[in-house]
């Protein structure tokens, strides 16, 4: 008897379930393994990460939905990274360097926020402030990104390893900022800029919950729209299914890989103007946390469906508030969070298997030729 | 004048070789996975995997050869992985490398908070450490001699598994196998090469050195524990690989390039220099990209790129006709 893998035409989708469900299983149960090991129950951290991550019934009926906005919050700067990493990945182009676009969307917002009023381009109004700031930050985004789309292009460099590399540089760029360019001279000596003027601050909706997440919807949306939708969406298909088809269908490739670039790191640029004009109010430390890292893991989860992102990215902004609670509630390490991530990727890469290939038990005799 | 510029470069070079000593371990093992076709984007996650899995070890045991061991096993189990979700599940070679670097360092750092006494971290814990080892008489040459002969057994053992992995991959019988697997997977089945197996057994193989790359960064380079120990070293190495044209002897020469920019880096800082502290942290970063970009474009004008043909791509056996 052998094991022969054949590929399979097509998956139903029932068996793409529990596939999907079982390789979820299988990494909360390795979590639990590696807690079991350095002497963690895990039920209990399970329990309690779900608790910080949504909250108790209880607490809901009172009208407290602390958690959950919680959870929004960190699922903003998530869903519009992810989504910015879906579209380039759908195109097969890896960039990796989403934290890197998001920290300098921050700092570009954070440079309007901070002086624009010198140059007298303040308005009264926050909406158009904010929308000034979106546009900087975007651009900040667009162009850190464009720069190893470019070096692609021009000279066919390795885009995961300048994406990658960009994210050190913009990451010590922004340290070197806010801990000395910036700093707030007024910050008792705290590293950090000067808090943000009211009126460039997004408005909130419920606790520390801000209209980002009508930004990050929105953003979904437009994607899920372009992708599916319009033509330039479907140059982007099909450079990610079959890049000889594009050449021959006379797709400009290179062309899609700088748009698509500037799009992506706008997007991830976005996320970070977001993030300090709807939470922090000042370029300060605690902005680079891994979202745009734990992006490629949610994007690829969703198999860059952008709709798939928006929940996806919920779920895990929740197992990072949860590990965020466990830190603090039972002084376990909130990493936890990261290794549970991580190791659900792997097992739903490895799970994978099943949905693309049939395995069939056959004869020794039909591999008497090999 | 001339004497202190010479005295100057030696000991730029000096810590040239100590930051350097971890970028090649961790260079040759990718080396070793590359030519035989899998691409492991996973080497950073494997280095700061080894660098505190070996701190741990060591730290608790006492022993250092005892972390030497435990982190290179363990660089080599996180290659395993990659190896059994790419080769036997045919599942994406860069997504799995990438799966191997975001689990190694969110392991990494839930390990560093617990690992230490009774579950408390292991930051600020100060353990046994390689020392530098005076050869004598050779260590007394003018210059050269603090640079080649004041070393860790670490970095001395480069000077032997260098040329020897070198010899081995360019001469040697396996060595062929290996770069057959690599450059034409369906030739070498033909051959009678297992190249399913082989390909497992350079995988882990480059997982251990990259395990021992993070083993020398937390037992000598910066002694200790810290989240940010590798520092992207690991991607560094990456692309080192294609800096050396896949040739070990070549990833010393951008090793010691790659850590001479830390020395000159550290030299600056302690001189006091008007540069911030940040842009001298920007370089070697910036200096990854700009070798890249000069290295990629020579190839192309050449025709040649270094990369073995079957490189990321999944073999699978029934397809042969």
């Amino acid at each position: 008897m052998k094991i022969s893998v054949e590929p399979r035409i097509e998956a139903s989708s029932g068996l793409r379930f529990v596939v999907m469900s079982t390789s979820i299983l299988c990494a909360f149960m390795f979590g639990g393994l590696i807690m079991g090991i350095v002497g963690v129950d895990p039920v209990d951290t399970y329990v309690a990460m779900l608790e910080g991550a949504i909250g108790r019934p209880e607490y809901w009926s009172q009208g407290q939905f602390y958690s959950i906005t919680e959870t929004l919050v960190k699922a903003i700067p998530l869903m519009i990274t992810s989504i910015a990493v879906g579209v380039a990945f759908k195109m097969l182009f890896w960039n990796i360097g989403a934290e890197g676009q998001l920290v300098v969307g921050a700092i570009a917002g954070s440079g309007v926020a901070l002086f624009a009023k010198d140059y007298g381009l303040q308005s009264p109004y926050a909406g158009i402030n904010v929308i000034l700031m979106c546009l900087a930050g975007i651009m900040g985004g667009g162009l850190w990104a464009l720069i190893p789309a470019f070096l692609k292009t021009r000279f066919k460099v390795n885009e995961i390893i300048t994406t990658l590399m960009f994210n050190y540089v913009a990451i010590l760029w922004y340290q070197y900022l806010f801990n000395v360019v910036w700093k707030d001279p007024e910050g008792m000596g705290f590293p950090g800029t000067a808090k943000f003027d009211g009126v460039w601050i997004l408005g909130r909706i419920s606790g520390r919950l801000h209209w980002g997440l009508g930004i990050a919807l929105f953003s979904g949306l437009l994607v899920w729209i372009i992708l599916d939708k319009s033509k330039w969406g479907y140059e982007i298909r099909v450079i990610g299914q079959n890049i000889k088809a594009a050449v021959y269908g006379g797709i400009d490739v290179n062309g899609n890989v700088l748009k698509v670039m500037l799009f992506s790191g706008g997007l991830a640029g976005l996320a970070g103007t977001v993030e300090v004009s709807g939470v922090s109010y000042s370029l300060q430390e605690g902005l680079s946390v891994g979202y745009g890292y734990t992006a490629i893991i949610v994007s690829w989860l969703s198999r860059l469906n952008p709709i798939a992102i928006m929940i996806v990215s919920v779920v895990f902004a929740g197992i990072m508030v949860g590990g965020d609670q466990i830190q603090m509630t039972m002084g376990l390490p909130s990493s936890v969070a990261y290794v549970l991530q991580g190791a659900m990727l792997f097992f739903v890469l490895g799970g994978d298997f099943f949905v693309r290939y049939r395995m069939t038990l056959t004869k020794g005799q039909r591999h008497a030729d090999s | 004048m001339q004497t202190v510029d010479i005295a100057f470069w030696a000991s730029v070079l000096s810590i040239a070789m100590a930051a350097g000593t971890s970028l090649v371990y961790a260079t040759v093992g990718e080396i070793f996975a590359e030519k035989s076709g899998v691409l492991n984007l996973g080497v950073e996650g494997m280095m700061i995997m080894g660098a505190v899995s070996g701190f741990a070890a060591a730290y608790h045991s006492g022993n250092i050869l005892a972390g030497v061991v435990t982190g290179s096993m363990v660089g080599g189990l996180m290659a395993l992985i990659h190896c059994f979700v790419t080769i036997t599940l045919l599942a994406d070679q860069v997504v799995s490398g990438l799966a191997i670097t975001l689990l190694g360092g969110g392991l990494a750092s839930f390990l560093g908070q617990r690992l230490g006494v009774d579950g408390t971290p292991l930051v600020g814990l100060i353990g046994p450490r390689l020392l530098q080892i005076r050869i004598p008489y050779l260590s007394d040459i003018a210059y050269i001699g603090d640079v080649l002969f004041n070393r860790d057994i670490m970095t001395y053992s480069l000077y032997i598994v260098v040329p020897l992995v070198a010899f081995y991959i360019r001469r040697t019988r396996p060595g062929l196998f290996l770069r057959a697997v690599g450059e034409n997977p369906q030739a070498a089945d033909v051959m009678g090469v297992d190249v399913v197996k082989c390909r497992y057994f350079y995988t882990v193989i480059g997982g251990v050195f990259a395990g021992l790359g993070g083993v020398h960064l937390s037992l000598s380079y910066t002694p200790g524990w810290t989240e940010s120990i590798t520092g992207g070293r690991g991607w560094i190495a990456v692309a080192l690989v294609i800096f050396a044209t896949w040739d070990p002897i070549r990833s010393v020469v951008g090793a010691l390039l790659f850590g001479g920019v830390n020395a000159i880096q550290f030299r600056m800082q302690a001189i006091g220099t008007n540069v911030p502290a940040a842009l001298l942290n920007m370089l070697p970063y910036l200096l990854t990209i700009v070798v890249l970009v000069i290295i990629t474009y020579f190839e192309g004008l050449r025709k040649k790129v270094g990369a073995p043909d079957a490189l990321g791509l999944p073999y699978i056996r029934e397809e042969r006709v």
